[in-house]
């Protein structure tokens, strides 16, 4: 049966329900815009559009359609296929931050990492232009904050972090530091540090 | 809980198709039983049982069910589709005299979705099957919210092991709902966590390490 490399595209992504991105499977989707090109092909496609609409032959149009609805089910696998995987990649932007650890700026194609790069830029643009004079960080603050410092413990070596006030401070790991809280949120959505509460 | 950055494309509601959702495309891949009412000329290498160049009238096959939307005609017979054995007769009496002890994700897992995307097709007993699904629905429905309010800290895999997938995405909010609520009492939603998707990045590297 036709449209199955395409369904296998979409299992791929259903199978990693939490958002994860794998990486792209340009093979699958290369076979699929193969098939669609068969699919498509003159000697046959054409040559059963073409003599049902000279000859009058509307028997043919049961085959006709049958492939058109493949071509449509292929596009619309492919389509969701590349939608959902941006979706992923905003969300990385929201997770991660602007800089992506390279394992999972190898599973993006190029066409990705440009969109996540504009991404980035509208982004940016946009956090510049609200809030006054300095703009505001929308990423920051995704939890209500209760206090301006908290406590933070080192989950691994991260090296040299400066503070606002210029302090340089060491982020050894097992290390244990009272931040601002705007600070190391990041890094605590990064698995860097981890949030002490006593 | 997290309040996660990635929600995919949900999927659509009632006879309704989602376009982009993940869920939909799974669903509308579930095979059919029909029957051909007219034949599909060069199209015979699909079928093979037989060695014949068409695909001829009356053969009875399997199509999934995007196929059978759309090469389906009210007005032209291409296609007569045959109810699968969940929705017959037989299984609905099942269905009505204890929706509960179905085991739909063996039956399904697309019961309910699959249901409703029947009623595309004239069958004269699309309002029976409507109405089953409906009272399937309504009679597990307590159920499942039950077991998803109360299961706090607790291996639920068994509680959700004979749901449809519908009805698994429904006691998954309900479990999110139950633990922001937990951490909420516990006066800890404040506290600061790292990302669901760094934490199991983190886990699938390990993994990949020993394979």
């Amino acid at each position: 049966m036709f449209c199955e490399k395409s369904v296998e595209l979409i299992r791929e992504l259903h199978r990693m329900g939490d958002g994860q991105l794998p990486a792209f499977n340009e093979d699958s989707i290369r076979q699929v815009l193969e098939e669609m090109k068969a699919l498509y092909e003159p000697e046959q496609n054409q040559s059963d559009v073409n003599e049902a609409k000279t000859e009058g032959k509307s028997e043919l149009i049961p085959s006709i359609k049958f492939r058109h609805c493949c071509l449509l089910r292929n596009q619309r696998c492919i389509s969701a296929y590349l939608y959902d995987r941006l979706l992923r990649i905003r969300a990385l932007r929201w997770e991660y931050g602007s800089v992506l650890p390279t394992a999972i700026r190898f599973h993006m194609c190029a066409e990705e990492m440009e969109w996540f790069n504009q991404y980035k830029k509208s982004l940016a643009t946009y956090m510049r232009s609200i809030g006054g004079e300095e703009g505001l960080d929308i990423t920051q603050d995704m939890k209500p904050p209760k206090s301006l410092y908290i406590e933070v413990r080192c989950l691994k070596d991260h090296g040299e972090f400066e503070i606002d006030d210029g302090t340089v401070i060491l982020l050894k790991k097992n290390s244990q530091h009272f931040l601002p809280r705007w600070k190391c949120e990041q890094l605590i959505r990064q698995g860097v540090l981890e949030h002490v509460i006593s | 809980m997290d309040a996660l950055s990635y929600l995919s494309v949900p999927p659509g509601i009632g006879m309704e198709e989602n376009f982009f959702s993940l869920d939909d495309i799974l669903l509308s891949h579930e095979r059919l039983p029909c029957r051909t009412e007219s034949a599909f000329p060069r199209l015979g290498f699909l079928e093979k049982s037989s060695d014949s160049r068409d695909i001829p009238e009356g053969t009875k096959m399997e199509m999934p069910l995007w196929l059978a939307k759309g090469l389906y005609e009210k007005k032209r017979r291409v296609l007569s589709m045959e109810l699968p054995k969940v929705y017959r007769e037989g299984w609905r009496t099942v269905f009505g005299a204890d929706p509960a002890v179905v085991d739909l994700q063996k039956m399904g897992p697309y019961y309910y979705g699959l249901g409703s995307q029947m009623l595309h097709f004239d069958s004269p007993e699309n309002p029976e099957i409507a109405n089953t699904i409906l009272q399937t629905f309504i009679g597990r429905f307590r159920r499942t919210m039950d077991s998803s309010q109360n299961a706090y800290n607790e291996d639920t895999s068994a509680l959700v092991e004979r749901l449809d997938c519908l009805e698994r995405s429904l006691f998954k909010s309900g479990q999110s709902g139950l633990n922001s609520f937990q951490l909420w009492e516990k006066g800890r939603s404040s506290h600061l966590t790292a990302s669901s998707l760094v934490i199991n990045y983190r886990k699938r590297k390990i993994t990949d390490l020993q394979a």
